[in-house]
């Protein structure tokens, strides 16, 4: 089980922070696949990241993250090593080009796992029987990454991310590069690779909501680095509460058909700059339903089990 | 790889036979008669003289047709026949050559090799610390922006007149005749070193400072970026971007020959080392346009075979080549 | 709107870049030596103006006297001005060949590129120097133009190399499928699409083949085939080895030629990475 409390993490820049992240608390369960969504520059990579690489420029400026009732050391580049890989893993939005172009893969996963003091003789075992789930033959091992087709690519990331069983794994954008039946095949193959217990809770970061319908138990929304919105997939896409995640359904024509960012520029308004953030709700200015009280900043809160909700007309109706 | 290696020969021939044809066109069609200025020199010796003329005579052979001077030359340099020189009368062209080859492969070979291999290293440990970056990258741009012969002034006035440690002419002392002795060959060492050095320094700049910066690239490419994210140890990282940023590196050694030769012919004339550039100024100065002819095809021969190296080189380390997913090394 | 931004952008990290500064700081002073030095002297390059021959830097002769009592910050000077010369002539002439081959190559593609591509080859297997010896080697007059030009002439490949490789990647972009399918022609879409958006590698190219004339030219010059009728950075050198400069302890005679183009060419250098660094947001420091 994954806890994330209040955590806020800037980038530094010349011109100053740049608020990537403000405030974020979440859990998430055993075996959930959660979706993060959100147009693009809303900090939801910057999230996925800074739970497992939370490198300059990227700060922690506060807030903490338990993985089962541990707390991470997330600013702590050489600790954290310990849990990279073993605990959280992540499928790099660039699998097209994760590996390295000179080694060949066998070789390279092995020469990673000596380095992280693995069970060599086991993992690279287990390595076949994974590379089976997701269909690919045995030798690709003896080739080199760019023999590999981009699918192929794809699939021995995501089982060289998962091959010691992470806890959390990360999935930033895996689907976007490809073409809609690869998507279909990749996400159910990640959905396999929970039940078959290869990683335990899943971060599916993408901006394509129609994806997370099919394999998602739950969804987050995030606006210009502050969460809107999370609850289980059922009740984002048919009863959602916040106003944006609203608009952000409602710009969907029809559930499963995919859209693109361009779209949602059908909700009036521009994303605010992250560099110099208006105060309180930062969807204000784009809000229909906005009035004075979005001036500060409205707390995440539960209004019923399971969905949270950062909106002051929702989170004070209920209150 | 059969069409990796079929290509680069077809440049390289290609590269040779317009060589070759320069090496013909140019006394032929520049302003002026060089081969008469030539004669006009050798002529205090006058059996040189009508030699010379008559070797003029049958080489040119203006009287026949150019297709037929063209395949001329052609079968006589195949022939391994450049012409006698004028300077060094009545030794063939070819043999004063040959006698200048050694020095020049004892030379450039280890100066090559050495300042590529210390460079390389040097320049990837200077990628790893901020402080390491700060004093080595300018020591090495300005290494790189040091002219051949300056350093070679520069090197032969401090060790050689200011210390006095090192001779600062020819491959051994006047005084002693090649003999396999103890003595002769640390008399050799010993003038071979500053030449060897001043050509090795200023290479050794330009490749630190090439592999500084292709490190750096190859740290912030994405495989990098995903061994990090996996917490695999800095060791690994650094060695596969090392690895990966090498092979430009080879390109880059290839590229530079032309540089270094030139780099070499202006060494040799500071040290007065017998190579192939201490016998192109005593041609260019005496005017003996045939060894400037040899000369400059030895140049391109021996550039041509180390290119070819170079390229067989790559393929060992770049298995890509091997299996033909890429054409292009250089 | 956003390229005026952009642009902004670029000028803010420029201006604030110390290599860049070094390098520009370094350049200049130099130009205004070769511009305004010869205001500072009253000799010319090759009269014998010290009768008693060498002598070491004094307030009379700045940077001491030759073997012959030539004045040498004189011919420094004035070899400032060929070294400039032959750079920008050179440098230019191989930019602009550069330019043309490397944008027909990679704008047109095809059998145009193989020809221009194994032309390109050739030209950067032999070895230039070696070119250069051979046709200087035959003109009984060379003067510095016709140096710049063998030099330019020669020196293309690199940027021709370079130029194709960014015109290649360019030419599948959005706006210049927009260009060409409102039907202008090659010629004004690689001069108003393509050029534009690689002004930085341009630059870039231009700077490096700058340095790399003032060291060919110095080599040509050292081994003897430099301008018959004219004083350079690499024929003070020449001259100063042919004359035991190093025997007699002359070094005011080969020091400040090496010098001054060792700066030169390491400000262009310096240059060359600080502008990386400015149109390469990667590489800033942060």
């Amino acid at each position: 089980m994954l806890q994330v409390e209040n955590l806020t993490v800037y980038y530094q820049t010349l011109k100053g922070q740049v608020r990537a992240l403000e405030n974020a608390s979440f859990t998430l369960a055993d075996g959930e696949i959660m979706g993060l969504a959100g147009e693009s520059g809303c900090g939801k990579t910057t999230l996925g990241h800074s739970l497992i690489h939370l490198s300059p420029p990227m700060t922690h400026i506060g807030g903490r993250v338990l993985l089962n009732g541990q707390e991470l050391p997330l600013a702590d580049m050489q600790k954290m090593d310990a849990y990279r890989f073993n605990e959280i893993s992540i499928i790099p939005q660039y699998a097209m080009n994760a590996m390295n172009p000179i080694r060949k893969i066998g070789q390279m996963t092995e020469e990673l796992l000596r380095a992280k003091k693995a069970d060599v003789k086991t993992v690279m075992a287990a390595l076949k029987d994974r590379l089976e789930m997701v269909k690919l033959p045995q030798e690709v091992l003896g080739l080199y990454p760019i023999e590999l087709s981009g699918g192929m690519k794809q699939r021995m990331v995501m089982v060289l991310s998962t091959l010691l069983d992470p806890e959390l794994l990360i999935a930033d954008e895996i689907t976007s590069a490809l073409d809609v039946a690869s998507q279909k095949a990749v996400s159910e193959m990640l959905v396999e690779f929970r039940d078959q217990h290869c990683c335990n809770s899943v971060i599916f970061i993408t901006h394509d909501i129609s994806i997370l319908y099919q394999i998602a138990d739950s969804i987050l929304i995030m606006y210009a680095g502050q969460l809107a919105e999370k609850a289980s997939t059922e009740t984002i896409i048919h009863n959602p509460r916040h106003p944006y995640t609203r608009l952000l359904i409602s710009a969907l024509p029809e559930i499963g058909v995919r859209y693109s960012d361009k779209r949602l520029t059908g909700i009036p308004g521009k994303t605010p700059l992250l560099l110099n953030p208006p105060q309180g709700c930062r969807f204000r200015e784009r809000c229909p339903l906005a009035f004075e009280k979005c001036a500060e900043v409205p707390p995440f809160v539960e209004i019923e089990p399971g969905h949270s909700v950062a909106c002051w007309k929702e989170g004070s109706a209920d209150a | 790889m059969r069409k990796y290696f079929g290509r680069k020969l077809l440049i390289y021939l290609l590269t040779f036979f317009l060589a070759v044809t320069i090496d013909w066109l140019i006394p032929r069609f520049m302003p002026g008669n060089p081969v008469a200025n030539m004669l006009a020199r050798v002529s205090v010796n006058s059996t040189a003289a009508s030699v010379m003329q008559e070797y003029y005579t049958h080489l040119f052979g203006l009287d026949l047709p150019l297709w037929q001077q063209y395949l001329n030359f052609w079968a006589n340099l195949l022939r391994g026949d450049l012409g006698i020189s004028a300077y060094l009368f009545p030794k063939p062209v070819t043999q004063v050559l040959m006698n200048a080859i050694p020095y020049d492969v004892a030379l450039l070979l280890p100066a090559i090799l050495l300042s590529w291999l210390a460079g390389n290293n040097f320049g990837a440990v200077a990628a790893r610390s901020k402080w390491l970056d700060n004093t080595v990258s300018p020591i090495g741009y300005i290494l790189t922006a040091t002219p051949y012969m300056w350093l070679g002034i520069l090197l032969a006035w401090f060790f050689g007149i200011i210390l006095d440690v090192f001779p600062i002419a020819g491959a051994y002392s006047f005084s002693l005749s090649p003999t396999l002795s103890w003595k002769f060959i640390g008399d050799v060492l010993l003038h071979w070193f500053l030449p060897f050095f001043s050509l090795f320094m200023v290479q050794f700049g330009g490749w630190a400072i090439g592999m500084r910066n292709m490190i750096i690239y190859e740290l912030e490419a994405d495989y990098s970026h995903y061994l990090e994210a996996l917490g695999a140890p800095r060791s690994l990282i650094r060695r596969y971007a090392f690895n990966n940023a090498v092979l430009p590196q080879l390109s880059g050694l290839a590229l530079q020959l032309g540089v270094i030769v030139a780099g070499a012919l202006v060494t040799e004339v500071v040290f007065s080392y017998p190579g192939i550039g201490y016998l192109l100024l005593a041609a260019i100065q005496n005017q003996d346009y045939f060894l400037i002819q040899g000369c400059f095809l030895f140049i391109i021969i021996g550039v041509l075979l180390a290119n070819f190296v170079i390229d067989i080189v790559y393929v060992l380390v770049d298995p890509r080549t091997r299996r033909g997913m890429t054409g292009e090394a250089a | 709107m956003k390229a005026l931004k952009q642009k902004n952008e670029f000028l803010y990290f420029a201006l604030r870049n110390r290599k860049l500064q070094i390098g520009l700081g370094v350049i200049l002073f130099f130009v205004l030596l070769a511009a305004f030095g010869p205001l500072l002297t009253d000799y010319e390059p090759f009269d014998y103006v010290n009768p008693t021959g060498p002598v070491a830097p004094s307030s009379k002769y700045w940077l001491g006297t030759t073997f012959f009592g030539q004045d040498v910050f004189t011919q420094v000077v004035m070899g400032l001005r060929a070294t400039f010369l032959i750079a920008i002539l050179g440098s230019g002439i191989a930019t602009l060949v550069g330019m043309l081959l490397g944008f027909l190559a990679g704008y047109r593609g095809g059998i145009l590129d193989e020809i221009i591509n194994v032309l390109t080859n050739i030209v950067l297997v032999i070895p230039t120097m070696a070119v250069l010896l051979i046709i200087a080697a035959y003109l009984q007059v060379r003067s510095l133009t016709m140096e710049s030009i063998l030099i330019g002439l020669t020196a293309w490949p690199w940027a021709a190399r370079a130029i194709r490789a960014q015109t290649f990647s360019l030419r599948t972009r959005d706006f210049v499928d927009m260009a060409r399918m409102s039907g202008e022609s090659s010629f004004k879409i690689i001069f108003s699409e393509i050029a534009p958006n690689m002004m930085s590698y341009l630059v870039m190219t231009f700077i490096l083949q700058f340095g790399g004339a003032i060291l060919n030219a110095a080599t040509l010059d050292f081994i003897g085939l430099g301008p018959t009728n004219a004083i350079s950075l690499g024929l003070i050198m020449q001259y100063s080895m042919m004359w035991g400069a190093l025997q007699f302890g002359m070094w005011w005679w080969f020091v400040p030629p090496g010098l001054a183009i060792t700066l030169i060419v390491g400000a262009l250098y310096s240059m060359n990475v600080g502008l990386d660094e400015v149109f390469n947001p990667k590489l800033r420091e942060m």
